[in-house]
């Protein structure tokens, strides 16, 4: 079943649309507009906005909407001129229409709105009766009015061809005015608006009834709605023997409309023929002396609200009787009431404003069972949302097996990009900062019995002279402007769209996440099967934890005050009274948790839309019944005013990570179902240090919940994030994080080697903890002081003019003077800051001239324009120039780390960085070189070996694998591409193959970095077959080469003979890791 | 109408935080190194003995040797309280109408084979519970919501009883507890009836909530199928009480309503029968 769409318009008059397929409101972006009332059809919805102009939304379609002009030429032989446009007097005009009796030259055709457009010029039409007639279309005959042929003859006295053109209607998927006929029967504006009638007939196609209630009660048809003339031609006045304030028109012949004092008015006769019906019947309102104040009318039913907010059901109406037979009462209280396609009901509630729909109304039981509140969140910031549903499912479509250029995979992201906004608008988006007001069109009266009598209500000029402001006077400023009004007639004018002074406008403004207040509801586009599950009844998106934050809703039965229920809430107290008054000071039996650590933070919502919202965080830590601390996390929010949370175990936690966030201080944590679904919780603290405390504690007490303590096992996963932690994970249990920035860390037989940015080597020293985690239980033993430099840089930038040679004035198209490398940023030597808060400036700014193609004496590169290849000595075609400033920084942290006399060592660990062009790699005793081509023009970057295999990453991030590569020949044979968007590789030891990816779909916020394991690595197949993807989000090395995974204790027998000494240079800058997945 | 649905609720956190005063004496007939004082003590009603009894079992611990101590039970007026009954349930039965605190007694040795069960550890009682749940969800959806929950929603369940955690264990159990509307409640309500008077154990068979006919069933159709000596005339003096978490509602009250609202976390109404007390 295609999804259809349920229309809505909340107290501000903003409108939203839900789909049957969705779950949430869908704000309409047409939003410089506020409406009162819409009137949904399955092709179109139409509207009252507040300017009080009709509005009309056409669904796009495939079939376009397009409409065939035809003219004629008609044109007579005479003996002189030949056939001419010389026609005789008593002739037809020289362009008709086909009768000859309508004048319609080309030029009189105009487009009926400026909704249409023409498609192309008129043409002529050169079939006639389906063949192809002579050069120019005409055909002739004796005379006119006569038989066409479209072969001349010796008689042929006159001829006629046919021009046509097309006009299309342009404005779908977007609100248009309808023009207002300024005409005199139509001097006031419109209060409501329904629209049906589409099972009536099928001819023409698309037949629609709309009618309409305009402020002085008085109701109007619009006439020649069809799918070629989608807005219709004119409005027609139908008669009304009183005044009406709202009007229903169902699918079929039937048609509703509540007059002022409270009664009905049926509409009967309306038919094939007949769409506007011939004549009124009245039907009393259900209850004596409550009038109704709405009523909605389907195929066969007919519902009403009276005045009281009681809603009734009309039985026994259908198309021969549709006055139905009586009344039946139903249960809940609501203002306004809406009638769907298969007779489905909507409904706004009085108390909560909220949507309702009447579940289990069937063709057998149109009344149904039960109201059933619509609770899915707006959509109100769209913008923030990142991950649609649909991607979450999909993921690594963007990694995949097929060689592409960086240009090109950039291209893809920015397309892809395109496309998800494509979506979305039609119109320029509107200013969503200012809020509207909250305006609640009228539907209920508290004055209905205050009326004396109708003829009270004069139009404004009849009873005063000064305009009330028609505009607004279904709203509620228009309430303060007409008590204002002139003299006594202010209250009685104020009464004057017929239903008033409910008053909302003094309530707060409603934020986004409150629930909705809804003012007006149409289903008459919705399609809802009786059997169809919606979605629209849990207000959470999030699959996952769903049933764990759902605030409790319990079934709800029906209003009783029965006297059993009573008894049993009266016997709780009295229970609880004698069982516990006295005794409050005995020890309660379950200790609750043993402590709790609280804070405030920000979570990034598992929902759309995605956004920051603030929660309180709490860590509750207690001692499991087997003496094991555990731990829950809770986090509390609120959602539609409801206070709600969501916990996680913290023996369900695989991994916390810190995320690299210019603006906030934010982690990620996953657990085993969150990896899954790749959408870890993410949070954020407010300070780097609150961060850190958070983080710490939370790795200890995921720790002490899976009994890990002191360092590191020897079979241990190693990992790098973007950030420079390095991670380790014993296989099967938890990952601890570790402090120390470096770029890479490798591991063999226990010893553990990390390189600084400064490239030191440095050692794992078997301790554990540091950094962030002092003060906490760490091991002082083999804690040091770490510090590690890096440089950062900036460009100054430059461009000639004839004037002043180079300045620091460019284009205005051009960088930012001061910028990153990309051009992109402006990085000033002010506002460029260390990489984190951990990092102090050790120098000044200085031109480095140490820059890739090299420098003139000041620093500068010089380029033809930016952005370009740069060079260091001037040219004439060069317009523009660079240079380099460079500036130290310094981190100093606690580790367990110890740094080793380097200098051999780094040097040769970054060895295979530099090699461009071409890789080494070695066979295992380390005795010789061999040299191997790189792939096709593709610089290498990275090169990992295993036991037999041999993966290589070159600078456009493609993976290649090494074909042919055995004990004897370890050279290799050729390349062959596995993957595209690899940033590392790391091969272990029983060939497992472990990469970090980038663009790999479902986790968009933290795309880069992605762990990936090869599956289908076997002894005969070592290349493998697919990727399983792991953890999403901020990786950069990984090294595997430390684990075997299938027998720890068995390490590498033939490596380790004498690999211990060559190891580091082999590995070097394989950021590797081993062994099991990392935190799944 | 949202009163109403606020005092259901209220009546589902009354159930659940309903404590029982408890007095925890050492066995006579146990032999300590010295006197050992009673242990006082406030009972979640919804819970097990053996579940929320480690502080009692430290305290007479510290007075007596290691060789005297075997597994732990619980005897009220020298009936021992099966710790696989919920805790709310075993004082109804036996000791309703009675002071408080509910002293009961402690001992370590001579556990009685033939009324007990053993309880090694929790996670014994975390079996017998979910095998309850299980058992209620059977009768209630033929077994459909609790095959559909995941094993970290089961978790959920024991762990929120285990740590009374109310809005833990509802945000699991609501689901436990829905019924399809146009059904009218569940298939089967899942409860037991308890007296003190009959060797069995409990009374325990298929009831539906509504009548074939339509009709809502109440507590007193239940009773009139399952235990007519429950239900007296007007005129005759009350024989029995019939106690739910240690009140007695009224024979109109829905059974399905009961079943939603007065069940224990195993999802069974337990329902005591004891004789009334003859003032």
């Amino acid at each position: 079943m295609p999804s259809s769409l349920l229309w809505a318009v909340d107290v501000y008059g903003r409108v939203y649309s839900l789909s049957t397929a969705g779950q949430q409101w869908e704000h309409c972006r047409d939003a410089h507009l506020e409406f009162k009332r819409v009137t949904a059809v399955q092709q179109c919805c139409w509207s009252i906005a507040c300017d009080h102009n009709i509005y009309l939304y056409v669904h796009a379609s495939e079939v376009p909407i397009r409409y065939q002009e035809e003219t004629y030429e008609n044109q007579r032989w005479n003996p002189v001129d030949g056939f001419s446009d010389r026609l005789l007097p008593s002739d037809r005009w020289q362009w008709s229409d086909i009768t000859g009796l309508k004048h319609q030259p080309l030029g009189d055709f105009q487009l009926p709105s400026e909704n249409w457009e023409w498609e192309a010029d008129w043409y002529i039409d050169e079939n006639f009766g389906g063949e192809p007639t002579e050069k120019g279309g005409w055909t002739y005959a004796i005379d006119f009015p006569a038989t066409y042929t479209k072969d001349k003859k010796w008689n042929s006295c006159v001829r006629r061809r046919r021009w046509i053109r097309y006009r299309r209607y342009k404005a779908q998927d977007t609100w248009v005015k309808i023009p207002s006929e300024q005409t005199e029967s139509l001097p006031d504006p419109f209060n409501d608006i329904t629209c049906g009638g589409w099972e009536i007939t099928e001819e023409p196609r698309g037949c629609l009834a709309l009618w309409a209630v305009s402020l002085q009660g008085k109701v109007w048809f619009r006439c020649d709605i069809n799918h070629h003339n989608p807005e219709g031609s004119v409005w027609e006045e139908v008669p009304v023997p009183g005044e009406v304030v709202q009007i229903s028109c169902g699918p079929g012949d039937l048609v509703w409309a509540v007059l002022w004092e409270g009664h009905l008015l049926v509409r009967e006769g309306v038919g094939r023929d007949c769409l506007k019906g011939s004549s009124w019947v009245t039907v009393e309102s259900p209850s004596p002396g409550v009038g109704v104040v709405h009523v909605a009318v389907g195929v066969n039913v007919v519902w009403a609200v009276t005045k009281d907010h009681k809603v009734w059901f009309r039985r026994g109406v259908n198309s021969h009787n549709p006055c139905g037979s009586g009344w039946i009462g139903m249960v809940g209280e609501m203002v306004m009431i809406n009638v769907g396609l298969s007779d489905q009901v909507w409904a706004i509630g009085f108390e909560d404003r909220a949507v309702y729909f009447r579940q289990g109304v069937t063709a057998s039981e149109l009344s149904g069972k039960a109201w059933k509140v619509v609770s899915v969140p707006r959509d109100s910031e769209r913008s923030h949302s990142s991950a649609s549903a649909s991607s979450l499912q999909s993921a690594g479509c963007f990694f995949g097996g097929e060689v592409r250029l960086q240009s090109q995979a950039s291209m893809l992201s920015d397309a892809d990009a395109e496309t998800e906004r494509a979506g979305g608008e039609v119109v320029p988006t509107p200013e969503i900062g200012d809020a509207p007001k909250p305006r609640i069109p009228k539907v209920t009266s508290d004055k209905l019995e205050d009326r004396a009598s109708p003829a009270q209500v004069l139009s404004p000029s009849q009873s005063g002279g000064v305009d009330p402001q028609w505009s607004n006077v279904d709203l509620e400023e228009a309430q303060t402007h007409l008590t204002s009004g002139p003299g006594g007639d202010a209250a009685e004018t104020s009464s004057l769209s017929s239903v008033a002074t409910y008053n909302l406008a003094l309530e707060e403004p409603y934020g986004l996440d409150e629930p909705p207040k809804w003012a007006w509801v149409s289903g008459g586009g919705c399609l809802v099967e009786c059997h169809t599950q919606l979605n629209w009844f849990n207000s959470s998106t999030s699959t996952a934890l769903n049933s764990s934050m759902q605030a409790m809703s319990l079934s709800i039965t029906p209003a009783q005050t029965a006297a059993w229920r009573k008894q049993i809430f009266e016997q709780l107290s009295e229970r609880s009274k004698r069982e516990m008054e006295n005794f409050m000071h005995y020890e309660q039996a379950i200790e609750q948790s043993v402590w709790v650590k609280k804070g405030t933070m920000q979570w990034w919502r598992d929902w759309k839309p995605h956004k920051w919202v603030d929660v309180q965080f709490a860590l509750e830590q207690f001692s499991g019944v087997e003496g094991n601390k555990d731990g829950i996390l809770f986090i509390y929010y609120t959602f539609n005013d409801e206070k709600k949370y969501l916990h996680m175990f913290i023996n369900e936690v695989t991994i916390l990570v810190p995320v690299l966030n210019d603006s906030k201080h934010t982690f990620a944590i996953y657990t085993a179902e969150r990896t899954k679904q790749r959408w870890p919780m993410r949070l954020a603290a407010a300070t780097e240090l609150e961060m850190h405390d958070w983080l710490a504690l939370l790795s200890v007490s995921c720790c002490d919940s899976r009994g890990i303590q002191g360092p590191p096992s020897k079979q241990a996963i190693w990992s790098v994030t973007c950030k420079g932690d390095i991670f380790v994970s014993e296989p099967t249990k938890e990952l601890e994080a570790s402090p120390y920035p470096t770029p890479c860390a490798q591991i063999s037989l226990g010893v553990v080697w990390g390189i600084g940015y400064d490239h030191t080597a440095w050692v794992h020293t078997g301790g554990y903890g540091g950094g962030f985690f002092q003060g906490l239980a760490s091991s002082t033993d083999n804690i040091y002081t770490q510090t590690d430099v890096k440089s950062v840089y900036i460009y100054e930038n430059q461009r000639w003019n004839p004037v002043t040679g180079y300045t620091n004035r460019g284009l205005p198209t051009d960088r930012y003077m001061w910028s990153n490398a990309s051009g992109l940023k402006e990085c000033t030597k002010n506002n460029t800051k260390p990489p984190s808060p951990n990092w102090t400036w050790v120098s000044d700014w200085t031109i480095d001239y140490a820059v890739p193609g090299g420098t003139d004496r000041e620093g500068w590169q010089y380029a033809a324009d930016f952005p370009a290849s740069y060079h260091g000595n001037k040219t004439l075609k060069d317009f523009v120039r660079r240079r380099r400033w460079a500036r130290k920084c310094k981190l100093t942290t606690t580790g367990p780390w110890q740094e080793v006399p380097p200098i051999p060592l780094s040097d040769i660990t970054i060895l295979p960085l530099r090699a461009k062009g071409s890789v080494s790699a070695q066979n295992p005793a380390g005795d010789c070189w061999y040299h191997i081509p790189s792939p096709t023009g593709q610089k290498l970057k990275q090169v990992s070996v295993g036991r037999t295999s041999v993966y290589t990453v070159d600078e456009n991030g493609n993976l290649w694998y090494r074909h042919g590569v055995t004990p004897s020949y370890p050279q290799g044979s050729s390349w062959e591409h596995i993957s595209n968007n690899v940033r590392k590789v790391s091969v272990g030891p029983l060939d497992q193959v472990w990469v970090i990816a980038d663009k790999v779909q479902g986790s968009h916020s933290l795309s880069c970095g992605t762990v990936c394991r090869r599956l289908g690595v076997l002894p005969m197949e070592p290349k493998g077959h697919s990727w399983d993807y792991g953890i999403g989000g901020g990786w950069d090395h990984i090294t595997v080469r430390g684990n075997a995974m299938e027998a720890p204790r068995i390490v590498m027998p033939s490596l380790t003979d004498n690999q211990t000494a060559t190891r580091p240079l082999q590995t070097s800058n394989q950021p590797e890791m081993n062994g099991n997945p990392v935190g799944c | 109408r949202k009163v109403i649905m606020a005092d259901d609720k209220d009546v589902l956190r009354d159930v659940w935080f309903g404590r029982i005063p408890a007095c925890f004496t050492l066995s006579p007939e146990e032999t300590t190194e010295r006197e050992a004082e009673p242990y006082y003590l406030l009972l979640p009603r919804v819970s097990y003995l053996t579940l929320v009894t480690d502080k009692v079992k430290k305290h007479f611990l510290r007075v007596m040797k290691t060789e005297d101590v075997e597994e732990m039970w619980f005897e009220y007026e020298g009936t021992p309280l099966k710790w696989h009954y919920p805790i709310g349930v075993l004082f109804d039965l036996h000791a309703s109408n009675t002071a408080l605190p509910w002293n009961v007694t402690v001992h370590f040795k001579n556990f009685p084979e033939r009324d007990l069960l053993h309880c090694s550890s929790n996670s014994v009682i975390e079996a017998h519970f979910m095998s309850c749940i299980k058992e209620a969800d059977a009768l209630k959806h033929k077994s459909q919501v609790i095959n559909d929950m995941q094993k970290k929603d089961h978790k959920q369940l024991w762990m929120g009883l285990q740590n009374d955690k109310f809005d833990q264990f509802w945000a699991m159990n609501r689901k436990l507890m829905e019924y399809p509307t146009e059904e009218g409640g569940f298939r089967y309500i899942p409860f037991r009836i308890y007296q003190t008077t009959s060797d069995r154990p409990f009374i325990q068979k298929l009831f539906r909530p509504v009548s074939p006919e339509g009709h809502t069933l109440t507590l007193g159709d239940l009773l009139k199928e399952l235990f007519p000596a429950a239900i007296c005339a007007e005129d005759e003096p009350k024989r029995f009480q019939v106690m739910i978490h240690g009140i007695e509602p009224l024979l109109e009250t829905p059974i399905q309503w009961l079943s939603e609202h007065l069940s224990h976390p195993d999802n069974f109404l337990h329902i005591s029968i004891i004789p009334a007390p003859s003032d």
